[in-house]
């Protein structure tokens, strides 16, 4: 069983994926993480097609699944209290021992402005694998000419510093990677480098990256050209950017 | 400095989603001494919430609940609510103080708690003593929770303009265990709540316990004679059939609470 998350991370980008992954796949909600460790936030079901399903109430840390295609998707909708985060990663990835997953996927972003030249000049998709990640997990990564996450200095400012995965604007990301890593867990984290803005183009091209190694949605198009992916935008995504005009303004 | 996705360089821009501080926590963590973890101990035990005896100022030995199970429970969270509940709903029956909870954070300001108005943030429970369906002896998971608080309007999302609204109105959300109907619509997505009233409905979402949430978004945020008499409509919903017995003198109640406010928040004072 694939095990999917997001960090909630600049842009919001891995929760803007998870909650496409969710809308598409028509998961259905299996559990709640009750946890002091997020802001609290209730809202009506963010998945609503029709009046019958628009009223369940929906919390700031839910798991759905997908039992066809084995899959459990984790969705974050608030940040992290403070001092909080390290706790919660340490929970997390104890439940996900438990539950025996066989691998974590973090869906997760990065800040754009920290790119170096050569990364400025590259696609803008980058993966991280544990240690622990199977190997036919990582030749089948390795035959689609992904980028890993390049190393960078642990402390920028000083010349001599040493190298080390870094991932500025990734929110509990690192935590994650660096915990599966002593923990021997099997995790692919994937990422984007984004501004913080309109992020659903980002979103949209973060699962079609996930998608290209899971193919876990297939093209409906009969014609090859028209390569459109039939991505479900959630009715949640609306008024994004705040409510309507007053007309007077103009 | 950040540059965002529509061209501009700002400088010290928050992050949407929060993560500037966790990169300081972690290397705050590492250069974290005995002593500064210590300090952080003592301001986590300064801020925990304690439910205290109003009057003697002792903690409650036992849960608020195990002490005082009861069917319904009501919560009225900022100061209009809180003016509702105290004048429509407390002005009948004899209601009892059985506790208080007691908090400190960097943003508390109340210092006197023994003459409060509505609008200062403080937290008082009563129970009503001649009826046991409030705070009576039935069992827990009988237990209907009602929570009661405003937002501004600005907060609401609509796609028309916030402005051509008929505020103040009510909304509500409810758990999946709540089988009665709202007495007004429910809160459309993609509005959201947060903080109190959204860890309560969260708390009783997971551990199934009926509840409810009238939202009252209003324009005036401050003690408002209009935004209370908004909440008018509950009264007549399950969750205070019974409990509002004297309308017209909690109005009466009303006006003389709105007007000891005007005077205490006269700035020539």
């Amino acid at each position: 069983m694939s095990f999917f998350q997001p960090a909630v991370s600049v842009g919001n980008v891995g929760q803007l994926a998870i909650d496409l992954i969710i809308s598409t796949l028509n998961m259905r909600k299996i559990g709640y993480f009750y946890t002091d460790c997020l802001v609290p936030i209730v809202g009506n079901n963010p998945y609503a097609t029709e009046e019958d399903n628009s009223t369940e109430l929906s919390t700031n840390a839910e798991v759905y699944s997908l039992p066809s295609k084995k899959l459990v998707a984790l969705q974050l909708r608030s940040i992290f209290i403070k001092y909080k985060s390290k706790s919660f990663c340490e929970k997390l990835l104890s439940w996900v021992q438990s539950s025996g997953c066989a691998k974590v996927i973090v869906l997760s972003s990065t800040h754009s402005y920290q790119r170096n030249d050569l990364q400025l000049r590259s696609t803008p998709f980058r993966y991280l694998l544990t240690p622990s990640v199977q190997k036919n997990v990582q030749s089948k990564i390795q035959s689609l000419n992904w980028q890993e996450m390049e190393k960078s200095p642990c402390i920028p400012q000083m010349d001599d510093s040493e190298f080390c995965v870094r991932v500025p604007g990734g929110g509990i990301t690192k935590t994650l990677y660096d915990e599966s890593c002593s923990k021997e867990i099997q995790m692919v984290v994937l990422l984007k480098f984004v501004s913080e803005g309109d992020n659903i183009p980002d979103a949209l091209g973060l699962v079609e990256y996930l998608n290209e190694w899971l193919q876990i949605i297939k093209p409906c198009s009969v014609n090859p050209a028209t390569s459109a992916l039939p991505w479900k935008i959630p009715s949640s995504w609306r008024l994004l950017f705040g409510s309507g005009l007053p007309p007077a303004l103009f | 400095m950040a540059a965002t996705f529509f061209g501009e360089v700002v400088v010290k821009a928050p992050c949407r989603a929060g993560t500037e501080e966790e990169e300081e926590e972690e290397e705050a963590g590492r250069r974290e001494t005995p002593e500064d973890r210590e300090v952080r101990r003592q301001l986590a035990r300064k801020r925990e919430v304690r439910l205290l005896r109003r009057q003697t100022k002792t903690s409650l030995e036992v849960s608020l609940l195990e002490k005082y199970p009861c069917s319904k429970f009501i919560i009225a969270i900022g100061n209009n609510a809180v003016a509702f509940l105290s004048s429509f709903v407390m002005n009948s029956g004899v209601w009892e103080e059985v506790g208080c909870a007691k908090l400190w954070n960097e943003w508390c300001r109340t210092v006197d708690t023994t003459h409060l108005s509505p609008s200062e943030s403080f937290c008082v429970f009563y129970h009503l003593k001649s009826n046991p369906l409030v705070f009576g002896s039935c069992p827990r998971r009988n237990m209907q929770v009602t929570i009661l608080t405003c937002r501004h309007v600005t907060d609401y999302k609509t796609s028309e303009s916030t402005g051509s609204l008929p505020s103040p109105f009510l909304k509500a959300l409810k758990t999946q265990n709540f089988k009665d109907t709202a007495c007004c619509s429910l809160l459309e997505q993609p509005n959201i709540i947060h903080d109190l009233p959204a860890a309560v409905l969260s708390y009783c979402q997971v551990w199934k316990i009926p509840a409810i949430l009238y939202l009252c978004y209003t324009e005036v945020m401050t003690l408002d004679l209009i935004t209370v008499e908004a909440f008018k409509p509950i009264l007549s919903s399950r969750s205070l059939k019974g409990l509002a017995k004297n309308i017209p003198q909690g109005t009466e109640i009303l006006k003389k609470l709105m007007t000891t406010n005007e005077i205490q928040s006269n700035i020539y004072t």
